[in-house]
């Protein structure tokens, strides 16, 4: 017992897996097992203190000298350029929208966590990252999480210096709140726009920099190819989404902090534009893939109204709090109106399956049970392609029991947002909600100090893997970017940067002149192959597949036959879209065909890491594992390990390489909500 | 439903632009306005004329991103974002205006995508409160009366999309500026920086071309975020008093 709670302990709990199954066999390569060389040794609570010390500083003078690139403006990239710029450094920042401002951590709601214990609860740094790792289903690095709950702290007091008017109660001290089925409060909040709050401090304090001269900001630019020269990453192809320009940018350093890959399921909460061309460049250079399969699914989402529909839209999952979900026992009720159908007839499925959590089980297992209550034919809403895919959300019984105006300060705004989307009134009719894609726990690999398998390229934020495991707690992901942007990286970038500045490499390099050219001939392919389907029209067929094969419930059969569909629609995609417009202007219809080229290669990947990885964790639900209740069944002896995908060329098959999880201060656990 | 869309095309910020007109069938009432664009895009692409050009990215109502001159109101005739304007608001048959923001320091890019450059230029002005990474207190030492705490984040709600400058007949973005003023303002992390960013930012507002305030309101009838006038006489009063103070 003593080593499951205690932080001094530093030997192993667990032995590393080996893996018996092979699904995957001749979709990759097995390659060399991967340790990450800069984990520090020693007790957990002493190793990000330990690592400071240890990196080597760079001298104020000398900071002037180097240069760094950041893509991504979002709580990662902005407060790093922020930071790194108020160190002296010289930092171009590069975002595709048309003001950092406008990254899509604005749309986070819920709140931030952090490790304050104001409550007096029992909180504690230790137990942030213990319920990290938990909640991540025992499928993240421990080093890193326990430091991401150790600067949580830090983070609280960065944002309310710089002005975030986070909640706070009468007597002028913060308020917090509990979140995502945790029983502390440690959830610091601004109503339900934290994540405009907190990116909004991190623009202005990179807008000072941008005044200060040492930042200097690249909008309405796209990263487009990675240079890497001589074995280090030392810039970007950029495309000027204005001019049409294709822009070189070099540099000592590249840093990636562009955000999650849900849009290749085409419907996702994520921002239009959001997508996974940055580090997927940087993946065919040689920067390894890690977990691309973990995807977290929100339960609570509007649901699809139509084949119109572009894009889902998140409400708080507070929501479940107070109402109740259901859909008919009968398909024949299906189409009725629900305040007809009497409670004889309704099945509170969540209620009857888990008595002890109820509607306030797990995400995943609330997603999977909304999908399974659909495929039966149960589901309620507008038929979309066939199938009505949503089930009530009924705040009836709340709305009784504590009054329409109470329901209406707790919830008022969401049911607003919900009645501008749908158009119905969710006080007199029961909500209808489903599933969407919400986030991506995978991302590029990178060490304890966040450098990629590429030296000189540096990934923070949902772009990388490194925190959150097979899944995301609720109000992590904030604490994520905003850990990584002020507190990690800063102290780990100069390790790297001590040894620079680097050679200046010259814009005829070879390396800069490949990296350019693969972009001019994208460009020039796009543009002229006359074909006679629009890049969305490819987009949503990508995403269906996704979606059936590899969203909620995967299997063996499913995912090989996705592998399949998506080989041949990737083909027929390279040779039969039809982008108009031209080069050398605002063209929006080119910047998406980049944008699904490469969402069509990660596709196939996710469905190869999901095939191979024949175990249920997290937000990876595979069929072939599970209990005899159905729940999800982890398979520690054979799958902790994070699965690191190395390119391996064109037309060739991805190389899987290892990083065995130990844990040392945590014993491993199976979950269980019955 | 049917709808016909008067659409402004300009192919550059230099050429000339022109409304040209198109008809959308089939159009559903749960459509958002930017789907309805997006099923005139697809039309256009399948017979080889260049879409329509329009800013958007979170769709949720968040970023600030997108906004479109409808009908001649900014955002269209609902108190929201364009992307959370839907086609329940319009009715078969009906014809429908669609231009970019209206304002000279806002420059058309492309069709209905503009420059709004302006504003982040504003915020660099003084926007901010000066505080570096590692140099904060522990966030308890200064507690922050509940009142004013609500206040700042009214304020903070702003998502600089540009609407209040679209709206105005002078085309001033004084609720812009007031917003940011208030919010920063009303904490006391932003007093010691108070003086200067009012003559700062307001310095800046007036170089970019913007106009000045004659207390018409229309920017915050058009706010998606609802952000009050009163912001406004925040601000002048700000001015007063740091120009009263010497600046």
């Amino acid at each position: 017992m003593a080593s499951s709670l205690d932080p001094s302990h530093s030997t192993a709990t667990n032995q590393p897996s080996v893996q018996v199954s092979d699904d995957a066999q001749g979709y990759y390569v097995p390659g060399e097992p991967l340790v990450d060389p800069r984990t520090p040794a020693g007790p957990i609570q002493d190793r990000w203190t330990t690592r400071k010390f240890e990196n080597r500083l760079v001298n104020p003078a000398n900071r002037r000298k180097l240069s760094v690139i950041i893509v991504g403006t979002g709580l990662a990239g902005g407060a790093a350029a922020a930071t790194l710029g108020e160190a002296g450094y010289n930092v171009k920042s590069f975002c595709y929208q048309d003001s950092p401002r406008r990254a899509h951590s604005i749309a986070a709601q819920g709140g931030i966590n952090a490790a304050k214990n104001y409550k007096e609860d029992g909180d504690s740094t230790f137990r942030l990252f213990y319920d990290t790792v938990k909640g991540g289903d025992y499928r993240a690095r421990e080093s890193n999480v326990y430091r991401l709950a150790e600067v949580s702290a830090n983070i609280i007091d960065q944002c309310v210096a710089q002005g975030v008017p986070f909640a706070r109660e009468y007597g002028g001290l913060l308020d917090n709140r509990s979140f995502g089925g945790v029983q502390v409060s440690r959830t610091f909040y601004a109503r339900g726009q934290t994540g405009q709050q907190l990116l909004i401090g991190a623009y202005q304090a990179m807008e000072r920099q941008v005044a200060a001269g040492t930042v200097e900001e690249f909008t309405r630019h796209e990263m487009l190819e990675l240079i890497v020269a001589d074995g280090r990453a030392r810039g970007i192809i950029a495309r000027n989404m204005v001019t049409g320009e294709i822009e070189t940018h070099l540099a000592d350093v590249v840093v990636l902090a562009s955000g999650g890959y849900g849009n290749v399921f085409y419907l996702s909460t994520n921002a239009m534009g959001s997508n996974v061309t940055a580090t997927w460049r940087a993946h065919r250079k040689g920067a390894y893939f890690a977990n691309p399969c973990y995807t977290q699914i929100h339960p609570t989402c509007i649901p699809v109204a139509g084949t119109h529909q572009s894009k889902l839209t998140l409400m708080s999952e507070s929501l479940r709090n107070d109402g109740r979900i259901w859909v008919p026992k009968n398909k024949a009720d299906c189409d009725k109106d629900p305040r007809q159908i009497p409670e004889a007839d309704r099945d509170y499925y969540l209620e009857r399956i888990y008595p002890s959590f109820g509607n306030l089980v797990p995400r995943d297992i609330a997603s999977r049970g909304a999908k399974n209550v659909c495929d039966e034919g149960r589901g309620v809403g507008p038929e979309v392609d066939g199938v009505r895919r949503g089930v009530y959300l009924d705040f009836s019984a709340s709305i009784e029991r504590l009054g329409e105006d109470a329901v209406r300060e707790k919830y008022g705004n969401l049911f607003d947002m919900y009645q501008q989307i749908t158009g119905e009134n969710p006080y007199e009719v029961p909500m209808r909600i489903y599933p969407a894609v919400h986030y991506t726990m995978g991302g590029l690999w990178v060490d304890y100090d966040l450098q990629a398998s590429i030296p000189g390229l540096f990934v923070t934020g949902e772009a990388n893997f490194s925190d959150h495991g097979a899944n995301r707690l609720g109000a992590s992901a904030l604490m994520q970017g905003l850990a990584d942007g002020y507190f990690v990286l800063p102290n780990t970038i100069r390790e790297y940067l001590a040894d620079g500045p680097f050679e200046p490499i010259p814009e005829e390099h070879p390396a800069v002149v490949e990296a350019k050219k693969s972009v001019e001939d994208r460009v020039a392919h796009f543009l002229s192959t006359n074909g006679t389907r629009s890049v969305d029209s490819y987009h949503r067929e990508l995403g269906n597949i996704m979606w059936e094969y590899c969203g909620m419930e995967r299997t063996e059969d499913g995912l090989k036959k996705a592998i399949d569909l998506i080989r041949s629609l990737r083909e027929d995609f390279w040779r039969n879209v039809k982008v108009l417009g031209t080069a050398d202007s605002l063209n929006q219809s080119l910047e998406k065909a980049g944008r699904v080229a490469d969402f069509f290669e990660l596709g196939e990947l996710m469905c190869v890491d999901a095939l191979n990885r024949r175990e249920s964790c997290g937000g990876h639900f595979r069929a072939e594992s599970q209990t005899e209740d159905g729940e999800a069944l982890r398979h520690d002896d054979q799958f902790a390990y994070v699965a690191a995908w190395e390119f391996g060329g064109d037309g060739a098959l991805p190389v899987l390489h290892k990083e065995d999880l130990v844990y040392t201060a945590i014993e491993m656990k199976q979950r269980s909500y019955k | 439903m049917k709808v016909t869309l008067k659409i402004w095309r300009q192919p550059d910020s230099a050429s000339q632009g022109a409304m040209h007109t198109y008809e959308v069938d089939q159009v559903s009432e749960d459509m958002s306005f930017l789907e309805m664009l997006d099923v005139l895009n697809e039309q256009l692409n399948t017979q080889g004329e260049d879409p329509v050009a329009f800013d958007s990215d979170c769709r949720e109502g968040i970023c600030g991103m997108c906004g479109l001159m409808i009908n001649g109101q900014a955002h269209g005739p609902e108190v929201t974002t364009t992307c959370q304007l839907h086609m329940r608001s319009f009715k078969d048959g009906d014809e429908i205006v669609v231009e970019p923001w209206r304002s000279d320091a806002f420059p058309v890019l492309k069709d209905l995508v503009v420059d709004r450059g302006a504003l982040d230029r504003m915020i660099q002005a003084g926007g901010f409160i000066s505080v570096n990474t590692g140099s904060a207190p522990e966030a308890h030492s200064v507690p922050v009366p509940r009142d004013d705490a609500v206040r700042a984040f009214n304020a903070a709600a702003c998502i600089g999309c540009g609407a209040c400058v679209a709206a105005c007949p002078n085309g001033s973005a004084s609720l812009f500026l007031g917003a940011k003023i208030t919010h920063l303002g009303e904490l006391p992390q932003g007093q010691p920086e108070r003086h200067s960013r009012v003559v700062d930012m307001v310095a800046q507002h007036d170089h970019e071309g913007f106009g000045g305030c004659t207390n018409i309101g229309e920017c915050t009838a058009a706010c998606p975020k609802e952000i009050p006038l009163d912001v406004i006489s925040q601000l002048n009063r700000d001015l007063r008093v740091a120009m009263a103070h010497g600046h």
